[in-house]
């Protein structure tokens, strides 16, 4: 009986019967899909890795890992087939590295810039053309590379072949500046205020707020930016792919044209390479190269993260 | 020490001529001119000042005006307390002290707060001068991410000291005056981070104290500390008066009075009642001061 109206106001709030058992099932719903997600994305990395492996293994039955390591000259599709890396990697890490020496510099001065010196209506302004940045199709910046930063440079450096390292190099690092800035700048505005006031109330300028104070206290971010930026670089194919040229070339100046490994692969699996071939297995074995060269990246810099933790 | 605060030399030795101290006690206040309203009090203290703050008004930038005709002296190497309600101005003051408004936008300061026995206004100095001279502690420890050591002598490299001896001699000198040199000794290169939250504000008073800073702001220094790390600076503050002029915000009455030389009221961005602690305390000279400390509002 509802006779009272306290009693009628606690029928009012009173759950219906199976309310717990209905919320109980939902909870049970939603972990189980949280959980799918969770596994599938665990199951394709186990699936990519098992398939790079056991055809790299394929490869490695008919090419020694020696040869692999330690020859200069990659010519898999050749009569006489040579199988060695060093040719693709000296290619990748040499378009890398120009990229990274533009983006990390670049991107850190614009990170420390938009933190801590523009005011709002820059930043605000600034930030929308840098995601555009980081739209723009990769396609588009091979092109870029090939037929406007190749001729420029050339008007410079007199003789620079029509394919060179150093024009994808610097455009990939401007395709690559947007992730540097980003990360670094959101780092560096994660740091506390307390902390920045108290290097102001110490006479520092903002420079040095900047540079002493900000940055060690955002490295963790920073770095993590960065590694993702060597990751990107490295696996970057596009760019490379139009610009760079695909003749496999031994070689670390960046004035010459030469393959990198996803070129390579690339070439391999859009050509008339016969499947099951053995410069067809060839792609699985830079391709494993190249996955472990980014995981290794990111242990490092998961490394460098958990050293540089700092407890706010 | 001495030689070291002269090679500084962040002021052009503006006269040699100090300000007449006032030694007599005026016991009624002159009232500014704006608040005619209600009663306020200001003692004009018999010791030595280090700094006056004279009509001190300030704007926040969006026009809020948060510190009416404020004034106040401020006496050399005494602590003085900044008691009121949330949201009375008090933190608003004591960092117009060492301009550190200035790090936003549209702030607009008026009047003066005139250092002694120098006779500058520090509202008409470079803010990052100022900040070189007067020291401040925040409410939460703010170590930098660096060792225990660099975080002692951080003001001291920003002001091109280099030669290590110094520094070394600042850092367990300014260590041992924060009450914290016995524990830290033996890990002067580990990070400040691995401190306590009780040490680590220890250690930020350290920083503050090894640049010599003519002023000691510290901005409820303890109230993100449980009871026994507040009393161990407590007991540090006390140590310091003599030393260093200290003023602080707080929000704990009993602490004030623990402390302090002197303590100022603050109600709504104006100064009610400036006095010596134990009068203040004991016999309040405004009402509104006297329902404040004994517990009938705020």
């Amino acid at each position: 009986m509802l006779n009272t109206p306290d009693d009628q106001l606690r029928a009012a709030v009173t759950p219906a019967p199976n309310f717990l058992r209905k919320r109980a099932m939902i909870d049970k719903l939603a972990r189980c899909i949280l959980f799918a997600a969770a596994a599938v994305s665990v199951f394709v990395t186990i699936g990519i890795v098992y398939i790079l492996v056991s055809e790299s293994l394929v490869f490695f039955e008919n090419v020694s890992l020696t040869e692999f390591l330690t020859s200069t000259t990659w010519t898999p599709l050749f009569a006489a087939p040579s199988f060695g890396i060093w040719p693709l990697l000296s290619g990748t890490l040499t378009v890398s590295a120009i990229a990274l020496s533009i983006a990390i510099p670049l991107g850190l001065l614009l990170a420390i810039y938009m933190s801590e010196y523009a005011p709002p209506k820059v930043r605000e302004a600034v930030k929308p053309v840098l995601e555009m940045l980081e739209g723009v199709p990769t396609i588009v910046y091979g092109y870029f590379a090939l037929m406007m930063v190749t001729p420029l440079l050339q008007a410079f450096i007199p003789g620079l072949p029509g394919f060179n390292m150093l024009s994808p190099g610097i455009v990939m690092g401007i395709m690559i500046l947007p992730y540097t800035t980003s990360l670094s700048e959101d780092a560096m505005r994660a740091v506390p205020r307390e902390l920045r006031e108290g290097a102001y109330a110490l006479g520092y300028s903002r420079f040095y707020t900047a540079i002493k104070v900000v940055i060690p206290a955002a490295i963790s971010g920073i770095t993590a930016a960065f590694i993702l930026a060597m990751s990107r670089a490295v696996g970057e194919t596009m760019v490379v792919a139009i610009a760079a040229g695909q003749m496999a070339n031994f070689t670390f100046n960046p004035m010459e044209g030469a393959a990198t490994i996803t070129t390579f692969i690339v070439q391999v699996s859009l050509g008339d390479v016969r499947h099951g071939s053995i410069g067809y297995q060839s792609i699985f074995a830079v391709g494993l190269v190249l996955f472990l060269m980014t995981l290794l990246f990111n242990v490092i810099g998961f490394m460098l993260r958990r050293r540089y933790r700092l407890a706010y | 020490m001495t030689s070291f605060s002269k090679s500084i030399g962040m002021m052009k030795n503006v006269s040699t001529t100090a300000e007449p101290v006032a030694t007599k006690r005026t016991h009624s206040a002159p009232p500014p001119a704006s608040a005619g309203q209600e009663d306020t009090w200001l003692l004009e203290p018999e010791e030595e000042l280090r700094a006056r703050v004279s009509d001190l008004e300030f704007w926040y930038g969006d026009g809020t005006q948060a510190i009416q005709k404020l004034n106040m002296p401020l006496v050399d190497k005494r602590v003085t307390a900044l008691i009121g309600p949330s949201g009375c101005g008090k933190s608003t003051f004591l960092r117009c002290l060492n301009r550190m408004h200035d790090l936003y936008k549209g702030v607009k300061y008026s009047g003066e707060i005139t250092l002694m026995p120098e006779n500058v206004n520090l509202i008409e100095l470079d803010p990052m001068v100022v900040r070189l001279r007067v020291g401040m502690v925040f409410q939460k420890p703010n170590p930098f991410p660096k060792t225990i050591y660099e975080n002692t002598i951080a003001g001291l490299r920003i002001r091109g000291i280099k030669k290590r001896a110094v520094l070394d001699e600042m850092a367990e000198k300014s260590l041992r005056q924060a009450a914290l040199w016995d524990e830290v000794k033996d890990r002067l290169h580990q990070s400040a981070l691995s401190l306590s939250g009780g040490q680590q504000q220890r250690l930020c008073i350290a920083r503050a104290l090894a640049v010599q800073p003519d002023i000691l702001l510290l901005d409820e220094p303890t109230s993100a500390l449980d009871p026994i790390a507040t009393a161990r600076i407590e007991d540090l503050l006390n140590e310091l008066e003599g030393q260093v002029t200290i003023l602080m915000v707080t929000h704990n009455m009993q602490q004030a009075a623990r402390i302090s030389n002197y303590t100022a009221y603050m109600y709504m961005g104006q100064l009610v009642e400036f006095n010596e602690t134990d009068a203040l305390f004991t016999r309040p000279k405004c009402q509104r001061t006297e329902d404040y400390i004994s517990g009938r509002f705020g």
